[in-house]
C-alpha cells in the first residue's frame, strides 16, 4: 500500500519532469552549425536560433561606429555567411580568427547576431570546417 | 630528475595505497588490531609519498623545468610565480595529482580521527577511499602521468591559459571545489561500510556530519569564487551562463544539500534510510561525472573525447562505482527497511521531503541540460546546445518553491503543526508584504516584484527564529539580548547555522533577481574628454595608454566617475575641469602565447551594486569603445554564498558541547 503510494507520486512526479523539461528545452534549444551546414538547411533554419561557428573572412569586417553596426563574413572553407551584429565587436574579435555567432538567420541571407560568443574554457573551440 | 623521481613517488604511491588496502581488508576479516593498524600507517605513508609527489611538481613548475611535458604545456618563462605554483590545478594532470592528493589527505584524517574508534566500520571505509585513490593513481601511472618527459626539452613553455592568471581568483577557486568533490568521499565510504559491516545503520551520516558539511562549505564557496572569477574576468558582465562547466559544480551540490537536511529526518525518526544512502551515492557519482566533464574534453566535442584515455577510463570508472554501490544496496536491503511511516500531516518532515523533492527535481534538470547536448551528438550526431532560456525557465520556478518551503519548514515546529505554531509564519508574511509593496511603489513590478516577496518571506522567517531564540534563551539566561543572538550559535551551532545558510542563500537569491531583471548595459564609442551616462554614474573617459608588463602588454583606458550633478552645478565649466571621485582603469591584455587580447573589466562595488566597465576597442588617435553595464546588489551574491560557506563552518566548528 505505502509502495503503491509512493510509486504513484515518483511517477506522477517524473511525469510532470519529463513534460515540463521536454518542452523546455525543445524551445532553447541552439543548434551548432558550419556556414555550410547553415545554407544547407535553407527554409528550415529561417527564425530558428542557431549557433554559427567558423573563421571571419580578412577583409570582410566592417564596423561603422556611428551607427554602431558590424558587418563581416565567416567562413567554413567553403561555405560563407554574412553576419550582422549591433554592437561593437568583442575584445576577442579579429579577423581571420575563429569565432561563435549566436542568432537567427534571416530570409534575406544574413545572419543577424544577437551575441558573438567568446567562451572562457580552453576546452571551447569553433567546430572544425567539415568538408 | 624531477621526472623519475615523480613517477616513483606515484607508484610509491600506488604500491602503499594496494599494501594498505590488503592490510585493511585482511586485518578486518581475521579481527587483527595490529594488521589495522599497519592499514592505517600505510594510509599515512600514502599521503606522504604524494605529498612529494606534489612538491615535485611544484619543483619543476617553479623552477620552469620544461622537460617536463606539463610544465612546458602550461608554463613559460614569463608566467610570473605565484600563477607557476597555481599552475599545478591549471589543467588535467595537475588536477588528477591534486585531487588523489586531496583524497590521500582526507584518508590520512580519517586514520589518524578513528585510529581507535568506529573499528568495525573504519577499516572498511579507508578501504573504500583507497580504491578510490588507487582509481586516480592508475590513472597518473597511465594516460595523465604529470611527470611524462617531453624530449628534447623546447626551449621556451607554452604557457598558461591567459585567462587563468589573469585574476588571483583563479588560485583559490579550483583547490575550494577539489576539496568539496573528494570530500564527499567521506561520507560515501563510510555509507558503504556501514552497509557491508551492518553496522552504524543510523550513525554512519552522524559521524561523518563534520566531513560532509565542510565538504559541501568548500563546494559552495569553490562555486560562488568560480563565479566570481568568471565575472571579474570574463569581461561579459554575467556570472553564470549555465555553463557545462559550471553545472558540474551545482548538481553535487544541490544533492548534498538535500542530503544535509534529510539526514536530519533518519536521526530524529529513523526514516528516509534508503533515500539517503541514494543521496550519498549519487552526490559522490556526481563528483565524479563533475571531474569527468571538466577534465575529459568532452565538452569540446564527443569526438575529441576519445582522442585520450582518460575521458573513456574515467567514464568505466563512474560505471563500477554505480554498479558496485548499487550492488551493496541490494545485498544489505534489509539494512535500509524504515522502521515506520513519515507522518502524513503537514510537519517540518513533511516538508523536509518535499524540499528533497525539489532539491533533486532541481538537479535532475540541470543534468538533462548539460547532458543532452552530449547525448545528442553521441547519438545522433547533431551539435547542439541547450540555451539558458531552458535552466532559467525551469530552475527559477523550482528555485521560488523552495524558498516558500525553506521559510515555512524554518518556521514549523516537528511533528504535528497546531494553529497556534501557524501564527509563526504571520510576521514573516507582514514583512514579505511590506517588502512588496515598497518595491512596488519604486516601480518593480510583474514576476520579479513577486520573487522579491518570496525572496523577503525566505529572509524574514529566518531572522523570525533568530529573535525568537534570542528571546527565549535571554530570558532562560537573564542575558541581554544582544549577548543572547550569537550565544545561540553555542546552543544549538546546527540548528542556527542553518537559517543562516538560509539567510545567505536569500541574500546571494536578491542578489541574482536584481541583476537579472535590472541590468543596464551600454556600449559608448568615446573621444578622450568626453562625458557619458550609465544609470546614475557620470562618467567621463580621460584616455588610454600602453603599459608594458613582464609577461604582456596592456593598454589601459581610464575612466573617470564625476559627481552625477556636476555638469548641471556650473554648465559653463568644461568636463574636463571636474575633479573625479574615483578612476576606474579597464584594460585589453595581450600574451605573447595568444593572439588575441584579453579584455579585463574593471568594476567598482558598492552594496547597492556595480558599475563594470569593459574596454571594447582602442583606436590609433586614442578614442576608445568603452561596454559599461550598471549591475545591481551583485556584491549581495557573494556575500550571501560565502555566507552560506562560513555558516557551514560555524555548524562544525568544535563547540562546548563536543
Amino acid at each position: 500500500m505505502r509502495e503503491t503510494r509512493i510509486l504513484l507520486a515518483a511517477a506522477v512526479v517524473l511525469a510532470a519532469l519529463v513534460y515540463v523539461v521536454a518542452g523546455g528545452i525543445r524551445d532553447a534549444l541552439v543548434y551548432y552549425l558550419t556556414p555550410g551546414e547553415l545554407l544547407a538547411q535553407g527554409e528550415r533554419a529561417v527564425k530558428r536560433p542557431v549557433r554559427v561557428g567558423g573563421l571571419v573572412v580578412p577583409g570582410s569586417k566592417v564596423w561603422d561606429p556611428a551607427t554602431r553596426q558590424l558587418r563581416f563574413r565567416l567562413t567554413d572553407g567553403s561555405a560563407t555567411v554574412t553576419v550582422q551584429y549591433f554592437g561593437a565587436p568583442p575584445g576577442l574579435f579579429r579577423e581571420g580568427q575563429g569565432a561563435i555567432v549566436e542568432g537567427t538567420w534571416d530570409p534575406g541571407g544574413v545572419l543577424r547576431a544577437r551575441s558573438i560568443v567568446v567562451k572562457h574554457s580552453e576546452e571551447y573551440a569553433p567546430p572544425s570546417p567539415r568538408s | 630528475m624531477v621526472s623519475i623521481l615523480g613517477t616513483a613517488a606515484i607508484a610509491t604511491a600506488l604500491l602503499l595505497a594496494l599494501v594498505g588496502l590488503a592490510y585493511l581488508l585482511r586485518g578486518r576479516a581475521r579481527d587483527d588490531a595490529d594488521l589495522v593498524r599497519r592499514g592505517h600507517r600505510a594510509v599515512v605513508a600514502l599521503l606522504v609519498a604524494l605529498t612529494a609527489a606534489v612538491a615535485l611538481l611544484e619543483v619543476a613548475l617553479i623552477g620552469r623545468d620544461f622537460s617536463v611535458r606539463y610544465v612546458a604545456a602550461n608554463i613559460n618563462t614569463a608566467t610570473p610565480l605565484p600563477f607557476r605554483i597555481v599552475g599545478l590545478w591549471g589543467a588535467l594532470e595537475g588536477s588528477i595529482l591534486l585531487w588523489a592528493w586531496v583524497q590521500a589527505g582526507y584518508a590520512a584524517l580519517v586514520a589518524i580521527r578513528y585510529r581507535s574508534r568506529h573499528q568495525e566500520t573504519v577499516p572498511l571505509a579507508l578501504a573504500v577511499l583507497l580504491g578510490i585513490t588507487s582509481f586516480f593513481l592508475l590513472l597518473m601511472l597511465g594516460p595523465a602521468n604529470p611527470f611524462a618527459r617531453i624530449f628534447p626539452p623546447p626551449p621556451e613553455g607554452r604557457g598558461l591559459n591567459p585567462l587563468l592568471q589573469n585574476h588571483p581568483l583563479m588560485a583559490v577557486h579550483p583547490p575550494f571545489l577539489y576539496l568539496g568533490y573528494v570530500g564527499f568521499s567521506v561520507p560515501y565510504a563510510f555509507a558503504t561500510a556501514a552497509l557491508l559491516t551492518r553496522s552504524m545503520r543510523d550513525q554512519w551520516m552522524t559521524v561523518t556530519r563534520r566531513w560532509t558539511v565542510a565538504a559541501w562549505s568548500f563546494l559552495g564557496a569553490g562555486i560562488v569564487l568560480g563565479a566570481w572569477w568568471s565575472y571579474e574576468v570574463l569581461g561579459w558582465g554575467g556570472y553564470w551562463a549555465w555553463d557545462p562547466v559550471e553545472n558540474a559544480a551545482l548538481m553535487p551540490w544541490l544533492v548534498a544539500t538535500a542530503f544535509l537536511h534529510s539526514v536530519v529526518v533518519q536521526e530524529r525518526r529513523r526514516l528516509l534510510r534508503l533515500w539517503n544512502h541514494a543521496l550519498v551515492i549519487v552526490t559522490f557519482l556526481l563528483t565524479l561525472f563533475g571531474t569527468f566533464l571538466t577534465r575529459s574534453g568532452i565538452l569540446g566535442s564527443v569526438h575529441d573525447f576519445t582522442q585520450s584515455l582518460v575521458g573513456p577510463i574515467f567514464l568505466l570508472f563512474i560505471g563500477a562505482v554505480l554498479t558496485f554501490s548499487v550492488g551493496v544496496l541490494l545485498l544489505r536491503r534489509d539494512e535500509v527497511r524504515d522502521d515506520g511511516t513519515l507522518p502524513a500531516y503537514l510537519s517540518r518532515e513533511s516538508l523536509f521531503l518535499l524540499n528533497n523533492v525539489l532539491l533533486l527535481v532541481l538537479a535532475a534538470t540541470v543534468f538533462i541540460g548539460t547532458t543532452f547536448p552530449l547525448l545528442a551528438e553521441a547519438v545522433g550526431g547533431v551539435r547542439l546546445s541547450v540555451g539558458p532560456p531552458y535552466f532559467n525557465r525551469l530552475t527559477v520556478p523550482l528555485a521560488l518553491a523552495l524558498l516558500v518551503l525553506m521559510a515555512t519548514a524554518t518556521l514549523l515546529p516537528w511533528g504535528p503543526v497546531s494553529l497556534s505554531a501557524l501564527r509563526r509564519l504571520a510576521s514573516p508574511v507582514v514583512v514579505s508584504l511590506g517588502c512588496v509593496l515598497a518595491l512596488a511603489g519604486a516601480g518593480v513590478r510583474g514576476f520579479t516584484l513577486g520573487a522579491f516577496g518570496v525572496i523577503a518571506l525566505a529572509a524574514a522567517a529566518q531572522i523570525a527564529e533568530f529573535h525568537r531564540g534570542a528571546r527565549g534563551l535571554g530570558r532562560a539566561e537573564g542575558r541581554p539580548y544582544l549577548l543572547a543572538l550569537p550565544a545561540l550559535f553555542g546552543a544549538n551551532s546546527r540548528r542556527y547555522a542553518g537559517y543562516l545558510a538560509h539567510l545567505g542563500l536569500a541574500l546571494a537569491l536578491a542578489g541574482v533577481a536584481a541583476s537579472s531583471a535590472y541590468r543596464a548595459e551600454n556600449d559608448h564609442a568615446l573621444r578622450r574628454g568626453e562625458t557619458f551616462r550609465a544609470g546614475r554614474y557620470l562618467l567621463r573617459y580621460d584616455g588610454a595608454a600602453l603599459v608594458r608588463r613582464p609577461d604582456r602588454l596592456e593598454v589601459v583606458a581610464a575612466v573617470s566617475i564625476l559627481p552625477s550633478g556636476a555638469l548641471e552645478a556650473s554648465p559653463g565649466r568644461p568636463a574636463a575641469a571636474v575633479p573625479a571621485l574615483a578612476t576606474l582603469y579597464p584594460s585589453e591584455r595581450f600574451y605573447p602565447q595568444q593572439r588575441t587580447p584579453i579584455p579585463t573589466p574593471a568594476v567598482r562595488s558598492t552594496w547597492r551594486g556595480d558599475l563594470y566597465l569593459v574596454l571594447l576597442a582602442v583606436a590609433p588617435d586614442g578614442s576608445a569603445v568603452v561596454k559599461a553595464i550598471v549591475n545591481p546588489l551583485v556584491p549581495w551574491i557573494w556575500t550571501g554564498g560565502l555566507l552560506m560557506a562560513l555558516a557551514g563552518v560555524a555548524s562544525i566548528w568544535p563547540g562546548r558541547r563536543s
